[in-house]
């Protein structure tokens, strides 16, 4: 029997360790060890009163030291700053914008006309919105679907020797300068997507936003919808992979063990598992296409001033980055420029807007709120196999 | 329903590492057949060459033969899908689809072998939960997803989902060891009603388990780390564990091991 002397600390004065022995002398030794353990235990825990009544005073101050603070105050400082930029650039941009927007002659958000500066200033977000919104959500209806496919074949169906290269190939596509996006996609890939854009319109012609306007112009809405497209590619399969990979083993198992092929397995426990994932990452797609500016600047091409409104996308246009950009040299007024700038609040409300959406949609499929017990069970799933 | 399996010579490798040496034995139809052995002895890596589901694991490959029903389950031109449609399996922790009700966790193997029938879905269902001692709890909330069950439910759900598509052989890996006692004892249950209807493989680190639910046990045992695993003995439980026949058994099941 081992008394509690390997336990004890080295400054415990030499009698109570006698005291301790004494005590587990005292107790009525049982015939097993199980018995002895628990006298033993007993001892121990008579004798720590002992040690507090006669043992030096225990040291429970604040153990601070001076790395600990300088590391807080670095993180805190640095938490804080990040905040206060936001805050800065919401602040700044409201600062511009109000003032434009306060002597703007027409509907700010419903007006289609731009012509800020002169004496009556008159211009509204209406066709820079619509043009935005719908070749992001194009480039998204492209992508994802391809993302996923992406995904799927480097975490489920491609031998080890070519997952990492094409995952890695993938990854360069977000590499490449968003200015060769444009002169690519506007020299080479334009006249490459000329027949189906003209297969489309043939088809689909009837509808509006199908309708291809006279002119055989290059720079439509839809050739930079592909290219946003091929732009946000790389973020949303990275997103998907990630979590198509994260898919717990078990639920895998449990759906090959009931002779599920691959597919089948697929579509039974990854698709599930990851589908709050892919939402998250589509978001997350549309919002750096809704963004981007140098590509769609050089891709689009900017229609006529007299030519009436055109909703299709195979027609020109503008998006509010593009409009920015493109006419940053006039900024010649406060006027003038704070219409530009109201312009690029609302890109950055919609922004923050979309972003927020992929946050509630992931938090109500992810830990936390409505379906809760899915993913906690899969995490701990993961945590106690990972101890076990 | 219920096949006997018959192996022979059998070796199982992860890459270049040999994990189980020369494996040959019968199982018996309509009986329950435990495997015992130590942490790391090739058990589980063995049961799971009895549906192939060794595949999942990257690197693992098998030498030998696993004949069920004169079938040669390694022979060219089986489908490891085919496969596991006939020897179904359950693994350590209840793995229920989380994104799916209990109903649909049952008609998941039926779906996938193409039955769409809602008439004929509800019966198996019905008579799947009821096989797996689990109707009476569940009937009432069939719609609710199966994750919200216990532990014990899930693990019996589980069960529930691998004898709905009916196969011929049952394959547990350690199915209670996640477990309380009284679901333990629940399983326990199944397991002996199970084997009327299926042949059932069972892994457990359990030994009153063995004794309790097999009629026949195996012992896996590894000469030293880094050995491959090997079958030291197999035979009707009550000898194995009353009057082995090795004396490193002895020593396992009477807890002098090592």
């Amino acid at each position: 029997m081992s008394s509690p002397d390997g336990t004890a600390p080295p400054d415990r004065p030499a009698g109570e360790e006698n005291a301790a022995e004494e005590l587990v002398v005292g107790e009525p030794a049982g015939p097993t060890p199980h018995f002895e353990g628990l006298a033993e235990k007993h001892a121990e825990t008579t004798a720590h009163p002992a040690a507090k009544e006669t043992g030096p005073k225990l040291e429970l101050g604040p153990v601070g030291h001076l790395g600990d603070r300088l590391f807080a105050g670095l993180a805190r400082g640095s938490g804080g700053l990040v905040v206060a930029i936001v805050a800065f650039v919401g602040i700044f941009l409201l600062a511009l914008a109000i003032p434009a927007l306060a002597k703007d002659e027409s509907s700010f958000l419903f007006s289609r006309i731009w012509e800020p500066g002169g004496d009556t200033p008159r211009f509204g977000i209406a066709a820079l919105f619509y043009t935005t919104v719908i070749s992001s959500i194009i480039a998204m209806l492209i992508a994802v679907p391809i993302a996923v496919g992406v995904a799927l074949f480097i975490t489920y169906y491609a031998p080890k020797r070519l997952a990492a290269p094409v995952a890695h190939a993938v990854d360069l596509l977000a590499a490449v300068p968003s200015i060769i996006y444009g002169l690519w996609g506007i020299l080479f890939f334009a006249p490459i997507l000329r027949p189906v854009i003209d297969g489309i319109a043939a088809a689909l012609g009837w509808i509006p936003v199908f309708e291809k306007p006279a002119g055989a112009d290059v720079g439509v809405v839809f050739t930079a919808s592909v290219v946003l497209a091929i732009m946000i590619l790389p973020v949303v399969t990275a997103i998907s992979r990630e979590i198509f990979q994260q898919t717990p083993i078990t639920h895998r198992e449990g759906a090959l063990a009931l002779g599920a092929t691959r597919w089948e397995m697929i579509r039974m426990a990854v698709l599930p598992y990851g589908r709050s994932g892919v939402v998250s990452a589509s978001m997350l797609g549309l919002g750096r296409a809704l963004g981007e500016t140098v590509a769609v600047l050089i891709i689009l091409s900017v229609p006529n001033g007299n030519d009436p409104w055109n909703p299709s996308i195979f027609a020109g246009g503008e998006t509010f980055a593009s409009k920015i950009a493109n006419n940053a040299a006039e900024f010649d007024s406060p006027e003038k420029t704070g219409a530009y700038i109201a312009a690029g609040l609302v890109l950055f409300v919609v922004t923050f807007l979309v972003n927020s959406a992929a946050r509630i949609i992931v938090a109500r499929s992810a830990p936390g709120a409505k379906r809760p017990r899915r993913n906690r069970r899969a995490g701990a799933t993961q945590t106690e196999g990972a101890s076990a | 329903m219920a096949k006997r399996i018959e192996v022979s010579g059998l070796n199982v490798y992860y890459g270049d590492f040999k994990a189980v040496e020369d494996v040959s034995m019968t199982i018996e139809p309509r009986s329950v057949t435990a495997f015992i052995g130590p942490s790391g002895c090739g058990k589980s890596t063995y049961l799971r060459t009895l549906n192939r589901m060794h595949e999942v694991i990257p690197g693992a490959r098998v030498e030998g033969k696993v004949v069920l029903d004169d079938q040669d389950l390694y022979a060219p031109g089986i489908d490891p899908v085919a496969v596991r449609r006939v020897v179904g399996m359950v693994f350590q922790r209840p793995n229920p689809f989380p994104t799916m009700s209990i109903f649909d966790n049952v008609a998941s193997g039926l779906k996938l072998n193409g039955v769409k029938d809602k008439k004929k879905l509800t019966e198996v269902v019905e008579q799947s939960l009821k096989g797996a001692n689990l109707w009476n709890e569940v009937k009432d909330r069939l719609d609710k997803p199966g994750a919200g069950l216990s532990g014990g439910q899930q693990q019996r759900l589980c069960i529930a989902r691998a004898i709905a598509v009916e196969p011929e052989v049952i394959l547990m890996d350690e199915p209670c060891s996640a477990l309380d006692p009284i679901s333990t004892l629940a399983i326990e249950d199944l397991i002996e009603k199970l084997k009327d209807k299926f042949t059932v493989v069972i892994v457990t680190h359990n030994m009153q388990q063995a004794a309790r639910v097999s009629d026949q046990t195996a012992f896996f045992n590894l000469a030293a780390t880094g050995k491959p695993g090997r079958l030291i003995e197999m035979g009707p439980t009550k000898q194995i564990f009353s009057n082995p026949g090795e004396k490193a058994t002895e020593d396992y099941i009477t807890g002098r091991f090592g």
